[in-house]
């Protein structure tokens, strides 16, 4: 079973019906119990980073870190890919993570913000989430902060800077865009995910 | 490279989609699932989908159809029309909608664009504005276009931009439905005024004219929904020749 955090941020219907479209056994929980219990788990989110605070006020957070430090395969999508870095200059208080190294910031004011839209990946070999995906697929973006490139990332994006599309390592994966709005480049990487 | 979008917008009514000119003398062109759908597979980047009767009639938004019309819709999805309150809007997030566009209720109560954008994100607050020449500018007109507001678009549209809206999408009346071209001027006005995406719409009637709204009017996306409903132009060509001019377009996707 994959589990779909819900810590009260944002619509979490498109990324459990991506799931549900590919027949994958999914929940969308805001219980730290049914965490506990999933074979994977699903960060999604929007919006500002303050609001992963309410994963630290609602036991969440230790449920999807126990998860996530056990092995379980982690995917984050967008506010829940930041979660992954350090933190975030959005909110410079809450902590993030902290399995990838260095901290999301604003985009240069070279360029409008937010990027909203289709942008191209850079596809690096090796990634697994990737899998089949062509190395310059287009994917839906809509975010104002961004994190940056580090060892782990498997596939970046250019808008202004060069940034972290897609990260992974181990069994923990994160995505800056929102796969489940890709169109079929998306459903492909999710399938992926399920596949682990 | 960040890609210009192209928006196939459905425009319903009692459960159909139905285009107009200058809106009105609706004509009916098929079931909002199934031309959503078909919208997605020739390649367009987004779909809207408006009740454009729901504030004049006083109706909620058809939740059912919007419930039906995402079951497979794997590109952002917009619903608009009849949405007044917080309430309005959380029902057709639950019923699968991405963004919700608001028009009428924003100009009335703009504090509702905040209250939507803090519940769902701004990414899912779209403030449509309905705008029409007058003497010494444009001016927004609201439900369906029917009632003049004595109000500046660009004002207004730095002013929703404020108050959180994610996107603006700027309906120019005066070309709606004639196919004579988007209004790249009043476009490139807004675009220069905020720094969120400016959808342009209203006047799409050939490949020339995305390009002129993309290159003059600065527009980040652009709107159309007869030019495609009776195949007067399919999106993949639309997308090839838009390329052809160095226009970037997710394509082939």
């Amino acid at each position: 079973m994959i589990a779909i955090v819900d810590y009260g941020a944002g619509n979490l219907n498109s990324v459990k019906k991506a799931f549900d479209h590919l027949g994958a056994n999914v929940v969308v929980t805001t219980q730290p119990e049914t965490i506990s219990t999933a074979d994977k788990i699903v960060l999604p989110g929007v919006g500002h980073f303050s609001a992963l605070g309410a994963l630290d006020n609602t036991g969440l957070r230790d449920a999807v870190l126990q998860g996530a430090n056990a092995g379980k395969p982690f995917l984050g999508i967008c506010l829940g890919m930041q979660w992954l870095f350090e933190g975030s200059d959005e909110a410079p208080k809450f902590a993030g993570a902290g399995f990838f190294n260095g901290r999301c910031r604003p985009f240069p004011s070279s360029v409008k913000s937010p990027h909203v839209g289709w942008n191209s990946l850079a596809v690096r070999e090796g990634s697994r989430l990737l899998r089949n995906v062509a190395p310059e697929s287009f994917v839906y973006y809509t975010h104002s902060f961004q994190a940056p490139v580090v060892a782990s990332t498997t596939a970046a994006t250019e808008y202004g800077t060069e940034f972290s599309a897609v990260v992974e390592r181990d069994n923990i994966f994160g995505v800056q865009f929102h796969p489940e709005k890709s169109w079929t480049v998306g459903l492909l990487m999710l399938k992926n995910f399920c596949e682990l | 490279m960040l890609t210009k979008r192209i928006i196939a917008c459905l425009d319903m009514d009692g459960g159909r989609v139905v285009k107009g000119v200058q809106f009105v003398n609706l004509r009916d062109a098929g079931d909002p699932a199934e031309c959503a759908a078909a919208h997605a597979r020739d390649g367009a980047d987004e779909i809207v989908l408006l009740d454009i009767t729901a504030t004049s009639d006083k109706r909620n938004t058809m939740l059912d159809v919007v419930s039906r019309t995402a079951r497979c819709l794997f590109v952002p999805f917009t619903v608009g029309g009849g949405i007044r309150e917080l309430s309005d809007a959380t029902a057709v997030f639950d019923a699968g909608a991405d963004k919700i566009a608001i028009n009428s209720a924003a100009v009335k109560d703009p504090a509702l664009i905040a209250k939507i954008a803090a519940r769902f994100g701004s990414q899912a607050v779209v403030v449509a504005i309905d705008a029409r020449r007058v003497n010494n500018g444009f001016e927004v007109f609201v439900a369906g276009g029917r009632t003049p507001t004595g109000r500046d678009a660009i004002q207004w549209a730095r002013e929703a931009a404020a108050c959180g809206a994610g996107e603006i999408m700027l309906t120019s009346m005066d070309r709606d439905g004639t196919k004579a071209g988007f209004d790249c001027e009043l476009t490139q006005l807004v675009a220069d005024a905020v720094s969120i995406p400016v959808i342009a719409s209203g006047g799409a009637g050939s490949p020339q004219h995305f390009i002129d709204v993309f290159r003059d009017g600065r527009a980040d996306a652009a709107l159309a929904a007869s030019i495609f409903h009776f195949g007067l132009e399919n999106i993949g060509q639309l997308k090839r020749e838009l390329q052809a001019a160095n226009v970037p377009v997710r394509w082939p996707c």
